[in-house]
């Protein structure tokens, strides 16, 4: 075994200071180090896209960045959407879609379209659909994914600041 | 953990890279994004004893035009290259942003660099075909201090290349602009791999194509170029241009590889259509 590394990462805003050894993926490191269990792990080589976090508000696989790699970034997870128990507007929009049913995939597709939504505020439907082809689901057939995406950038682009 | 364990160093500068490198000899391995790296590390294909992390060497992160050439650093993300769309920055070489939209998806462009990409030598990732397409220059930096490889020397084999594993790449050079190409790819899942790709670039002068340059990636080892349907189209006036004959030529050249019964004549049809497609598209940019 390698000797552990100290590591700073700034997870939703909070400094954590962890030693971990170097081949401890960020995803482990977030779930195990951390205990923040909302990014889920699925297949653990850069397909499923379940560990979806955002790495310096850049969406990037968990499972395929070592969390030694991401020494001093921001990560931004799951955990960090919904503030004093009110869920955000894209959660809302997931729910009120129906653009989950077994939730796995879930907690990947938010960062997936929060990171998104932030760099391309006014997309089209194809390429929102084309985004999500990203990610996994094997429940909801994507309809309605791309159904709350849509809502939530028509929704923002409207209320936007001028 | 699914990875072997292995040691970590960080290096911020190229000749901390190198130095590092020399320390620690051949069993360990540059990281840049790691996106190829990292699953064949959790797959355990890969079992380096040490990373040399490169990616905050912030020097290698550039895109910019000297003349006729591209000049882009190796650490430069994909989802950089294809948002990068400024015709002066990119005239002649519009078909690299398109080119990137078919790599992976948008969380491993975020990570991924060309550099990554262009070390690891999958025949049928799109920057090794740009590479082969655009004459790129490859620069490396090592022991013996800074060389250049051309991309016709540049893959030797099957994810293998012309750098030593002491050696950095620390830019590419593409160096033969043209003003119109399409990239076909196919693949049975949306953002794999290749199965077979095909990229077409050309200039138009006086109503005839030149400089035409046709690349196959993912059929064979390596990247490479068809260069009997580059002659027959060289030259072609614009309303005569044996499409059939190319895409016949290009797929007859090819010694496609097998890895299950029946793949190899599957490739060669897919080379035969991806040719068809990518010069009709390739056709059509000049129409927009």
């Amino acid at each position: 075994m390698s000797e552990s590394c100290e590591i700073t990462l700034t997870v939703n805003g909070v400094r954590h200071q962890v030693s971990v050894e170097p081949r401890r993926t960020l995803a482990d490191v977030l779930r195990i180090d951390l205990g923040l269990t909302g990014t889920h792990v699925g297949c653990e080589h850069g397909i499923c896209g379940a560990c979806t976090v955002l790495m310096d508000d850049q969406p990037v696989r968990a499972c395929l960045v070592f969390g030694v790699q991401a020494d001093g970034s921001s990560i931004r997870t799951v955990e960090g959407l919904a503030a004093n128990g009110e869920l955000t507007d894209l959660q809302q929009a997931f729910s009120r879609h129906h653009a989950l049913q077994c939730g796995f995939c879930t907690p990947g597709f938010l960062m997936l379209a929060e990171g998104y939504l932030a760099e391309t505020p006014a997309p089209d439907r194809v390429a929102v659909r084309e985004m999500v082809s990203a990610n996994l689901c094997r429940c909801t057939g994507y309809q309605g994914i791309v159904d709350a995406i849509v809502d939530v950038a028509e929704q923002r682009f409207h209320e936007r600041p001028i | 953990m699914k990875p072997a364990s292995f040691e970590y160093h960080r290096a911020t500068t190229v000749s901390e890279a190198l130095t590092f490198v020399n320390e620690l000899g051949e069993d360990a391995k540059f990281i840049a994004g790691g996106q190829s790296l990292v699953p064949m590390m959790n797959f355990r294909l890969a079992r380096p004893t040490a990373l040399i992390d490169i990616m905050h060497i912030p020097k290698l992160n550039s895109i910019y035009r000297d003349g006729d050439s591209l000049i882009v650093g190796a650490l430069t993300r994909h989802r950089t290259l294809e948002l990068t769309t400024d015709a002066s920055v990119v005239e002649g070489f519009a078909l690299l942003s398109s080119a990137a939209r078919w790599i992976g998806h948008t969380p491993i462009r975020t990570r991924g660099t060309i550099g990554g990409s262009l070390v690891h030598a999958d025949a049928s990732a799109e920057w090794c075909m740009m590479a082969r397409l655009f004459d790129a220059q490859m620069t490396l930096e090592g022991p013996r201090g800074r060389r250049t490889v051309s991309s016709g020397d540049w893959f030797q084999g099957m994810f293998s290349t012309a750098a030593d594993f002491n050696e950095l790449l620390v830019e590419i050079q593409f160096i033969s602009p043209r003003r119109y190409g399409a990239l076909a790819e196919f693949a049975r899942r949306h953002g794999d791999f290749a199965l077979a790709a095909v990229a077409v670039a050309f200039d138009v002068v006086d109503d005839r194509l030149c400089n035409v340059g046709i690349v196959i990636g993912g059929v064979e080892g390596i990247p490479v170029r068809a260069s009997e349907a580059e002659t027959l189209l060289e030259g072609a006036s614009l309303g005569a241009v044996d499409v059939e004959g190319a895409a016949r030529s290009a797929a007859a050249g090819v010694e496609p590889m097998e890895s299950e019964p029946g793949e190899a004549a599957y490739r060669r049809h897919l080379v035969d259509t991806l040719t068809r497609r990518a010069i009709h598209d390739a056709l059509a940019t000049r129409v927009q």
